[in-house]
């Protein structure tokens, strides 16, 4: 028998998954080594049992447990618990899982400021009060994965790197320890830099940097924050490109976004980014919304609807 | 005494949903329901944000299919800052949409469909899954890897990143496209017009006459329906005009910017999920199994019934065989997949006409773009189905408000009758199998991309 492998999607996109499926043949060559047990996308494994008609939630033993996704609502909770619950190992598998993610954005405002904008849109019949019927309450935030069980592996990236599951699994299945990168995107990528603080203002992102022919070596480009683009390479997490190293945003010829998260696990890309600029004579004041910076991770309580009010008064 | 079953999670489907379905003392259906349990916020949360990063931002929705949020932002953003992309830029935003086609109707036939089929709606559940049609005929499943995979890696090489994409900008693309890369690709893509024509002959010939009795009656509802069509009034699925058909043929047709005087959102108690309907038809919304109001459907089986024509000549054979069989518009559920794969076969064709065409390779990708005040609305075809955002920007460029109409909610009306209807017809007297229950679920299925 081998390893038994759950997988859960929480508050998520299932962008994950698809990474995991993005293996390839590799997946082929994993399912040899590992029993799936439990993947909603892929397997018919019920939380009810197969007839529906059990009492609780409940899901079959695993040696790893992977959870993408943050925690939203109180469904979410319960499942994550029983993960942690019946899984040996627990990986959170994405920046959602890790940080919050892109729905953490909403924890800028009150869950109760969010349903009354979703359900009163211009072509929404407003309903008298809000759904609520037989549906998992929603917690205050959207949490990461860390903030309600116990976490052993952080796999960052929105999603992460097929290379990386892959190495994480290969790792697991042969007991080895998973190295785990803590360069930063700049640390990897290949542009350009001069170091020399002429800029005082960083621009928004609407037209193409600086490169002199469509086919240029990257190694030949400045460094797009050089170029006064807000890229987020110096503090989130390196690793967007899997094994091939090079970043994924920067080979587009757009600014890193900040997707892997921060470089350190407990890192504060907003913090970061703002002590980088100002330490190198940026005007901060040129970023036009700086709750973004926090886009992948509001997580943690590092977006709070205070922080909406506080910029809005 | 009466019994209540809960599916949960709805599995080999796309993102989280359950059904409840409710018995009476005599163990017959009184009811059932389709939950969608998911709410993030969205519409909230990107108010206040720069629109020229909305496009990556919203793709966040759906992993699946991030790259038909990731256009229809773009084009939303393009009409608030009042920019037109280059033909260049227009043309790979189109060709990146079509291979994210082809590339998700293989993984949703092959991967989640298929057991089903293949395997077969009552196989034991451990075995009714990939990893099942992997040991059961291991040629076809490697094949299968192996042309998802290449597809996939066509969009994930040139565009640098897939989920969650980044290339598509404002105004354009990232990055023009080299010679040798359109020839890349190009030959790449008739391999997979290959594997796509070998696909719907292989269902025509091993799927669909086995399951001719289930397509004639699981889930079947009686429905109107939506999709893109060009100005010819032939399928397309990334621009055209939005044509909205009632279950009896009959249609109007309007610009996508207008999407708000034909369609509205209803809300019931009991899921977080909206359910879109035609509040152009003026009779309201009712989740009525044999009188449904206000219901139409999207997605693949959608835009072939709207659609006069297919716009490319191998998948307009296919409709030709199609209509024969089946009329227009057809209503069986279970013809979305067979639908799915006569737009597999279009999304291959197109992709070559795209890559034939010399402008693709110019690299002037890119349209200046200013921020400004305005109000745009962007449509593409995802493959669950028309795709809206709607945004409105301050002088700024700072969006100000945002509604979003996606794919997948067209359809939570309709998967909510045809689980109805599917519950009514198979459970009795307290008769519930597993292969029941999958039963189903295949109605739901079938409306997945």
């Amino acid at each position: 028998m081998g390893v038994r492998v759950a997988s859960e999607w929480l508050n998520s996109c299932s962008g994950c998954e698809i990474s995991i499926i993005d293996m390839g043949e590799r997946l082929l060559d994993v399912l040899k080594v590992a029993d799936i047990v439990h993947i909603p996308a892929l397997v018919d494994s019920k939380y009810f049992g197969p007839l529906g008609d059990q009492k609780h939630l409940s899901l079959p033993e695993a040696d790893v447990g992977l959870i993408s996704g943050g925690i939203r609502n109180e469904e979410h909770l319960e499942v994550a618990l029983e993960m942690r619950k019946k899984c040996k190992i627990i990986i959170a598998l994405g920046t959602c899982a890790t940080h919050g993610g892109i729905p953490a954005m909403a924890n800028s405002w009150t869950s109760a400021q969010m349903m009354e904008r979703v359900y009163s849109t211009e072509t929404t019949d407003r309903p008298e009060a809000f759904p609520a019927d037989g549906l998992p309450p929603l917690l205050d935030a959207c949490c990461a994965v860390d903030e309600k069980i116990k976490v052993d592996i952080y796999l960052p990236g929105c999603p992460p790197h097929p290379d990386q599951v892959f190495n994480a699994l290969v790792a697991l299945v042969q007991g080895k320890p998973l190295s785990v990168s803590n360069k930063s995107v700049c640390d990897t990528c290949p542009t350009v830099r001069k170091g020399k603080g002429e800029l005082k203002q960083v621009r928004r992102f609407l037209q193409a940097p600086h490169y002199n022919a469509p086919d240029e070596p990257l190694d030949q480009m400045r460094c797009l924050l050089e170029q006064g683009l807000l890229c987020m390479g110096p503090v989130t997490r390196a690793g967007c490109g899997g094994d091939a190293v090079t970043p994924r945003c920067i080979s587009a010829r757009v600014p890193c976004r900040g997707c892997s998260g921060p470089v350190r696990h407990e890192g504060n890309q907003l913090l970061d980014m703002l002590n980088a600029l100002a330490s190198n004579g940026i005007d901060i004041k040129s970023i036009p919304n700086r709750p973004l910076l926090l886009r992948f991770s509001g997580g943690h309580s590092l977006l709070k609807p205070a922080i909406q009010e506080r910029r809005s008064s | 005494m009466s019994q209540t079953i809960t599916i949960q999670p709805i599995t080999r489907i796309e993102g989280h949903a359950s059904i409840k379905i409710w018995l009476d003392e005599m163990g017959n259906f009184s009811d059932a329901r389709v939950n969608y349990m998911s709410l993030r916020g969205f519409e909230k949360f990107v108010e206040g944000k720069p629109a020229e990063e909305l496009p990556d931002i919203v793709c966040r929705i759906c992993g699946i299919c991030p790259w038909m949020h990731h256009l229809a932002s773009n084009k939303a953003v393009d009409r608030c800052f009042g920019v037109a992309p280059t033909p260049a830029g227009h043309k790979l935003r189109e060709l990146m949409q079509t291979i994210a086609h082809a590339e998700d109707k293989l993984l949703h036939f092959y991967f989640l469909a298929a057991p089903d089929f293949v395997i077969g709606p009552d196989a034991d559940y451990a075995v009714r899954n990939v990893v099942g049609i992997a040991k059961a005929n291991p040629e076809l499943a490697a094949q299968v890897v192996k042309m998802r995979y290449l597809v996939k890696m066509i969009l994930d090489k040139f565009s640098r990143k897939t989920i969650h994409p980044i290339a598509g900008v404002p105004g354009g693309f990232s990055k023009p496209m080299l010679e040798e890369e359109r020839k890349d690709i190009l030959e790449k893509m008739r391999q997979v017009l290959d594997f796509a024509l070998f696909t719907i002959d292989f269902a025509k010939k091993n799927v669909f006459p086995k399951y001719l009795e289930a397509i004639k009656t699981l889930g079947v509802i009686t429905t109107g329906f939506i999709g893109t069509v060009d100005p010819s009034g032939a399928h397309n699925l990334y621009d055209g005009k939005l044509r909205l058909m009632k279950a009896d043929g009959s249609y109007v047709d309007f610009d996508a910017q207008d999407y708000a005087d034909y369609l509205g959102e209803h809300v019931e108690p009991w899921s977080y999920g909206k359910f879109p309907y035609a509040r152009v038809w003026n009779e309201g919304f009712a989740l009525d199994v044999d009188q449904p109001r206000g219901i139409y459907r999207a997605n693949t089986l959608a835009r072939i019934n709207v659609a006069d024509r297919m716009a490319t000549p191998r998948a307009q054979a296919e409709l030709e065989e199609f209509r024969s069989l089946f009329g227009r518009p057809a209503q069986a559920t279970l013809l979305y997949h067979y639908a799915r794969l006569i737009e597999e076969v279009y999304a291959c064709e197109r992709a070559i006409e795209i890559l034939e065409d010399p402008e693709i390779t110019d690299p002037n990708v890119r349209a200046k773009v200013e921020p400004k005040a305005g109000r745009g609305v962007g449509c593409v075809e995802a493959p669950r189905g028309t795709l809206i955002h709607d945004y409105s920007t301050d002088a700024n460029g700072l969006v100000t408000r945002a509604n979003l109409i996606v794919g997948t909610t067209h359809n939570l009306g309709p998967m909510n009758l045809s689980v109805k209807q599917a519950a009514r017809a198979l459970i009795h007297d307290g008769q519930v199998t597993e292969g029941i229950l999958n039963r189903i679920e295949m109605a739901v299925r079938a409306y997945d991309p």
